[in-house]
């Protein structure tokens, strides 16, 4: 397959801040790659830069094999882009957004209208394609947006944070969406600040910071850099900590942590399933009683966390309760 | 499709587009048009009370010709305020982001707010046929003067512009455009004669070139009072040259300016 995206060495710098710092980059047809990073990792400028609205102060990139820098408007004509802000005119109707989107691209007039339409009735807008768009929700405004950044049926998409402010419906929704786009060949590189999203439709993911790769692989192997899955259990009283301690220790392949204020065990297994049906049956067998219990794998918060030092959402991490009761 | 023919025709979306708005949101153009009307009220009833015209010309008809020049002035920073908009809502990235003309956006635009300005003058000729202007000389003539200033004010657009594309927000262009708007159209002589005004703003408004859209749209119209007589510089003696003069300089500085900064201009 041949790369579709290739980018090697981009550095971008703003004063003494730099955005890249030598980033490279290969997205094979019809593959869909992750981008990913926290806020300010470098991610929109990649963007940006490979659809040619920047250029990179060093390195080189090609889209369809077309170079950015030398032949920007050829790259233009093959490529499609969604933005983290929803980029539509908000006085003009949806049908009228995606219209003229279509006569900028030189589709004619008649083609530009039956797309429109076409586009308009693919993501459940026609109902709304003659009111104007400050009247849209924002889930259908990324959706309005999503459909003109496909107007030319383009070759390649970029999708910068497509569902950063849409409600966890309107979310899967775009998944939905972008998943059929990719299964009819298109090409998409997809930059976002939620693993599960990234989890669930990127082929390959690329974590980068501060402007640089940090990781790069599909999401089980940058899991599975993380290390393995573990066994989560909550005892039922303070008495059973102690058996259940033994029980795990017997079957873990690492240390037990013990949380003494909430009964929780937390032991690295192996082994999948039949680790912890083996778990429950000597659990069980030695009378303990358990209120709950499971496998955990690692999540890509997990690897974030573990790449980073950071959390990947730190506005979450203020909300989760993690400020200690006393201190109310 | 040449290039050229391309670039009009991506413009004329770009226009269409622009002008829409203009329809959806019609509170603009109510207070873009009221103003005006309000100038024209104030000047001739509070100033033109107390302002005595060389010549023994009528303050209103001398008023007038002022007033459209500072109004269609005034009408170019909205060329500035959309832009700047754009910007600010990523619209300007998604037309970057299309193989369409790298002109058509800002040709586009000073393209339909002309259409602004039309729509201003209409509405500011029948507020000063009501208060006692009139045209003295031809049709022909006073359709001179107002392509004259709508000429003017399509340069001026282009300025606003530049300065639309390097602002963070639209709130700025209206700010800035007070500070540049208000001396350049004062320091004239269009609500006073230039003959009354003291040493270095005598000269200053001489060569200002709003005087000399100013002065040519009262010969046009016919408005200079009978005995009136023009200062003696070459900038008011040959006003359509002058202004006209102005024009081609402005575009040639400014258009080039404005395109570039839009090839590079990075959303915020």
């Amino acid at each position: 397959m041949p790369d579709v995206i290739r980018a090697s060495g981009l550095v971008k710098r703003y004063g003494s801040v730099t955005a890249l710092d030598g980033l490279d980059l290969t997205v094979p047809e019809g593959t869909i790659l992750g981008l990913l990073g926290p806020n300010g990792a470098g991610k929109t400028t990649a963007v940006r830069i490979l659809t040619t609205l920047l250029d990179a102060d060093e390195g080189t990139a090609q889209v369809a094999g077309i170079d950015v820098r030398t032949d920007p408007q050829r790259v233009r004509e093959r490529i499609g882009l969604s933005g983290q802000y929803a980029a539509v005119d908000e006085y003009l109707t949806g049908f009228e957004n995606l219209d003229m989107i279509g006569r900028l691209y030189r589709l004619g007039r008649k083609r530009s209208r039956d797309r429109a339409r076409e586009l308009l009735g693919r993501f459940d807008l026609t109902a709304a394609a003659d009111r104007p768009v400050k009247t849209y929700s924002g889930g259908m405004r990324r959706r309005l947006d999503l459909a003109g950044s496909l107007v030319a049926a383009p070759q390649v998409l970029f999708l910068d944070e497509p569902t950063t402010g849409l409600d966890p419906r309107s979310r899967t929704d775009m998944w939905e969406v972008i998943r059929e786009l990719v299964a009819g060949g298109t090409t998409l590189l997809l930059t976002t600040q939620y693993l599960e999203e990234a989890d669930r439709l990127a082929d390959d993911i690329v974590v980068i910071d501060h402007g640089r790769i940090i990781a790069q692989g599909t999401a089980d192997q940058l899991k599975a850099k993380v290390g393995g899955e573990r066994v989560e259990l909550v005892v039922a009283s303070d008495a059973e900590l102690l058996p259940a301690r033994q029980v795990l220790a017997g079957l873990s392949v690492g240390d037990v942590q013990v949380e003494q204020g909430s009964r929780r065990l937390v032991a690295p297994v192996s082994g999948g399933a039949g680790v912890l049906l083996e778990v429950l049956r000597q659990l069980d067998a030695a009378g303990v009683a358990i209120l709950d219990v499971g496998l955990r794998r690692p999540t890509l918060d997990d690897v974030f966390l573990s790449l980073t030092g950071q959390p990947a959402e730190s506005s979450e991490q203020s909300d989760s309760g993690l400020v200690p009761q006393e201190a109310a | 499709m040449s290039a050229v023919p391309q670039m009009f025709a991506d413009s004329a979306v770009v226009a269409k587009r622009n002008l829409i708005k203009i329809k959806r949101v019609p509170d603009l153009l109510v207070f873009t048009l009221l103003s005006p009307i309000m100038f024209i009220l104030l000047f001739a009833y509070v100033f033109g009370s107390a302002i005595e015209v060389p010549g023994g010309g009528n303050y209103r008809e001398f008023l007038i010709a002022g007033i459209f020049a500072q109004t269609v002035i005034f009408g170019a920073t909205i060329t500035g305020a959309g832009l700047a908009e754009d910007m600010q809502k990523g619209i300007i990235d998604r037309f970057r982001s299309l193989p369409m003309s790298r002109m058509a956006v800002l040709v586009g635009r000073t393209g339909s707010d002309i259409v602004n300005n039309v729509l201003t003058i209409m509405v500011m000729s029948l507020t000063g046929l009501v208060v006692g202007w009139r045209i003295r000389t031809s049709v022909l003539e006073a359709l001179a003067a107002f392509l004259l200033l709508l000429l003017f004010a399509y340069a001026i657009s282009w300025v606003f512009a530049l300065v639309g594309l390097l602002v963070p927000s639209p709130e700025v262009v209206s700010n800035a455009s007070f500070m540049v708007i208000f001396p350049l159209t004062f320091i004239a002589n269009t609500f006073v004669p230039s003959e009354g005004l003291p040493g270095v703003l005598r000269v200053v408004a001489e060569w200002n070139p709003v005087s000399a859209v100013t002065q040519a749209s009262r010969e046009l119209f016919g408005n200079l009072g009978a005995n009136a007589t023009v200062p003696d510089v070459w900038s008011l003696q040959h006003p359509v040259l002058y202004t006209l003069l102005w024009v081609v300089i402005i575009l040639a500085v400014f258009v080039p300016l404005a395109t570039r900064q839009y090839k590079r201009a990075a959303s915020r």
